[in-house]
């Protein structure tokens, strides 16, 4: 008997097939929006907890400058000199530190050019990002000491520059600097800001400061701890050193910052599920909005109805028949939509985890919950309307034109 | 001796309270046995509809007994005329009210869904409903595509269906020409003389009740002439 309403009610839909879609479209729009959200929140979510991971052991980042300032913001902090990222490989709390200064430059192949970054640096900076060089070689000692015109290439700026061939032994001009790419970096996808980490060209920082820059200033300086010690001793050495370093007199405030990056990544995966949360919410009114959309157009349709009601009421159909009719009808049709919604958002978040080089991360709960949920929109506004054909008078209804 | 089939006793029908209060039936007596073919007649406003509407269960009296079958029916609960409905009455219509869009065995089938009867059951029930009023050819068919005559039968067909004892005809012919009239008459009086179909209508054209076997004319909720159990000895 179940089956068999739920077969009229479907026939009861097809039946107006434009006026069913109109309905529904409401739904559509909510369920969709629910899953597009949640979907590409969780695929974002997954991305900064994947970048937490790839790296690797704890990761420091050094900065001239007091901590809370904004990137441009100067406060005449002294920077950093190559000296510092030695003396810091030094402590016995840290396993490898980095110096690192970038710029922004064109990059010159043969007749094609792309601007990316050029990021100075040396090998430790690979090890301490969990980087591989996927063909040719990293850099030597003596091509960093010697500030060598030698470069690895991102993924991204290989296939820029030079399409499918081999980028290993090839000359690039940087700023008329011709520098030998010597090794490619292996793809490592956007970072959690949503940068594309592979567009970049990594050359020996002394060869970018005497070459490119022409300054000795050190941006910033990566380090990791050595195993089996906490994140909180490291600071608190290396910040012992710094201020050391640096002459900061007793008493006075850090001249730089110490950030680890891991406590940005929660942090912003924290801002992440908050906005994820935000547009989920402003998606499900959109599914409310929905539901009162179907109880409508329901309304409509029991007025449209009321003579076919008056007919099945004739022919002896009892009150309960009425009623569950057309909250079956109510339910099939909030249902459909919202299976069509699913199937949309899904689409919607698959498309989108492409464009935003995001995972595609479809959770089964959030399916199954926004098709359990749009039954429910069904049933409680399917009711008002599906209550008030079952209440008609027969013989009105009958008379109704 | 059996209760007749169908039995008024005092039957008033009123609208209204006070000053505004209106007697569309006012305290009649009314036998209809089974097997009888009766025409119900009278201007509008003489509360023949009313009548009908008692009678099919659809309205309640507001005074007086209505007795089916021997049992006071007069106080039932909606749900519970609606199965006295389901069971034992049939109903045709001035506007066929055939469900719109919908095939005339759909439309036939509709009452066996509230009987419960299973799918293949029913569409051999309806099939045959069909047959009987000659429209075998067109179970497929919505009523769009079917003549006013054509879909008075698809609704003659719906009331046989549920295999009822009475079938009540308001102004089944209302809306067809003389010839298609006659062709409904013809079959309703077959359904009542081969399958002893009780069979009750309303109507207002002296032409049509002359296939009853019985006149009842109503004026002012009052039975004014009621040619009773004389004609039907004749039509027996």
């Amino acid at each position: 008997m179940i089956l068999e309403s739920f077969r009229l009610a479907l026939q009861a839909i097809l039946r107006n097939l434009l006026r069913s879609f109109l309905t529904v479209l409401g739904i559509v729009i909510g369920v969709a929006a629910v899953i597009a959200m949640v979907t590409i929140g969780q695929g974002s979510s997954d991305q900064v907890t994947a970048s937490v991971e790839s790296l690797g052991s704890n990761v420091l980042v050094l900065r001239p400058g007091r901590a809370m300032m904004g990137p441009g913001v100067s406060d005449s902090a002294p920077e950093f000199r190559l000296a510092d990222a030695e003396a810091l490989a030094g402590l016995p709390v840290v396993a490898a530190a980095a110096p690192v200064s970038s710029t922004s430059l064109t990059v010159v192949y043969g007749n094609s050019n792309a601007t990316t970054t050029i990021t100075g640096t040396d090998t430790a900076y690979l090890d301490i990002n969990s980087w591989d060089v996927t063909r040719g070689r990293s850099f030597t000692s003596a091509e960093e000491r010697a500030g060598s015109a030698v470069c690895l290439v991102g993924e991204t700026v290989r296939q820029k520059l030079f399409g499918a061939t081999d980028p290993t032994g090839e000359m690039i001009r940087l700023k008329g600097v011709a520098c030998e790419v010597v090794g490619l970096l292996a793809a490592k996808g956007a970072s959690s800001f949503g940068m594309d980490q592979d567009d970049t060209v990594i050359v020996p920082i002394r060869m970018l400061q005497r070459r490119v820059t022409g300054s000795t200033d050190v941006a910033n300086i990566r380090v990791s701890v050595a195993p089996g010690v906490t994140t909180d001793r490291a600071i608190r050495d290396i910040q012992t050193l710094m201020r050391e370093r640096r002459h900061v007199a007793v008493g006075e405030e850090d001249d730089f910052s110490v950030t680890d990056m891991k406590e940005i990544s929660s942090m912003l995966s924290g801002i992440n599920n908050v906005l994820t949360g935000l547009l989920s919410s402003v998606a499900a009114v959109s599914l409310l909005v929905g539901g009162i959309g179907i109880m409508n157009i329901m309304l409509v349709s029991v007025t449209e109805r009321t003579r076919e009601i008056g007919i099945r009421l004739a022919v002896g159909a009892e009150t309960g028949q009425v009623l569950s009719q057309f909250l079956i009808e109510a339910m099939v049709l909030s249902l459909i939509g919202g299976a069509i919604g699913i199937a949309l958002g899904l689409l919607i978040a698959f498309v989108g985890a492409q464009v935003m080089a995001i995972p595609f991360a479809p959770s089964l709960g959030v399916v199954a919950l926004a098709f359990v949920f749009s039954a429910l929109v069904g049933v409680v506004f399917g009711y008002f309307p599906a209550r008030s054909a079952a209440r008609l008078d027969p013989i009105e209804a009958l008379r109704h034109q | 001796m059996p209760p007749p089939l169908i039995e008024f006793r005092g039957v008033s029908r009123s609208y209204g309270e006070g000053e505004a209060r209106v007697m569309a039936l006012d305290t009649v007596d009314l036998t209809i046995e089974a097997g009888e073919f009766v025409a119900i007649m009278g201007p509008s406003g003489s509360g023949k509809s009313t009548a009908m509407n008692i009678i099919g269960c659809l309205d309640r009296p507001t005074a007086g007994h209505y007795l089916f079958q021997g049992a006071d029916v007069s106080n039932l609960s909606r749900d519970q005329r609606a199965l006295l409905r389901r069971h034992y009455l049939g109903f045709v219509f001035q506007g066929f009210n055939l469900l719109a869009r919908t095939s005339a065995l759909e439309n036939v089938e509709l009452p066996l869904i509230y009987k419960g009867m299973a799918r293949t059951e029913r569409i051999a029930w309806a099939e045959a409903a069909l047959e009987k009023v000659g429209l075998s050819g067109r179970a497929g068919h919505d009523p769009s595509q079917l003549s006013g005559g054509q879909q008075q039968r698809v609704a003659i067909a719906r009331a046989l269906a549920g295999d009822p004892m009475v079938i009540l005809a308001d102004e089944p012919t209302g809306n067809l020409d003389t010839r298609r009239s006659h062709e409904i008459m013809e079959l309703l009086a077959q359904l009542n003389r081969d399958d002893g179909i009780t069979i009750v209508m309303v109507t207002h054209e002296e032409d049509m009740a002359t296939y009853a076997s019985r006149r009842i004319d109503f004026v002012d909720g009052r039975i004014v002439s009621d040619t009773g159990a004389r004609a039907m000895e004749g039509a027996a």
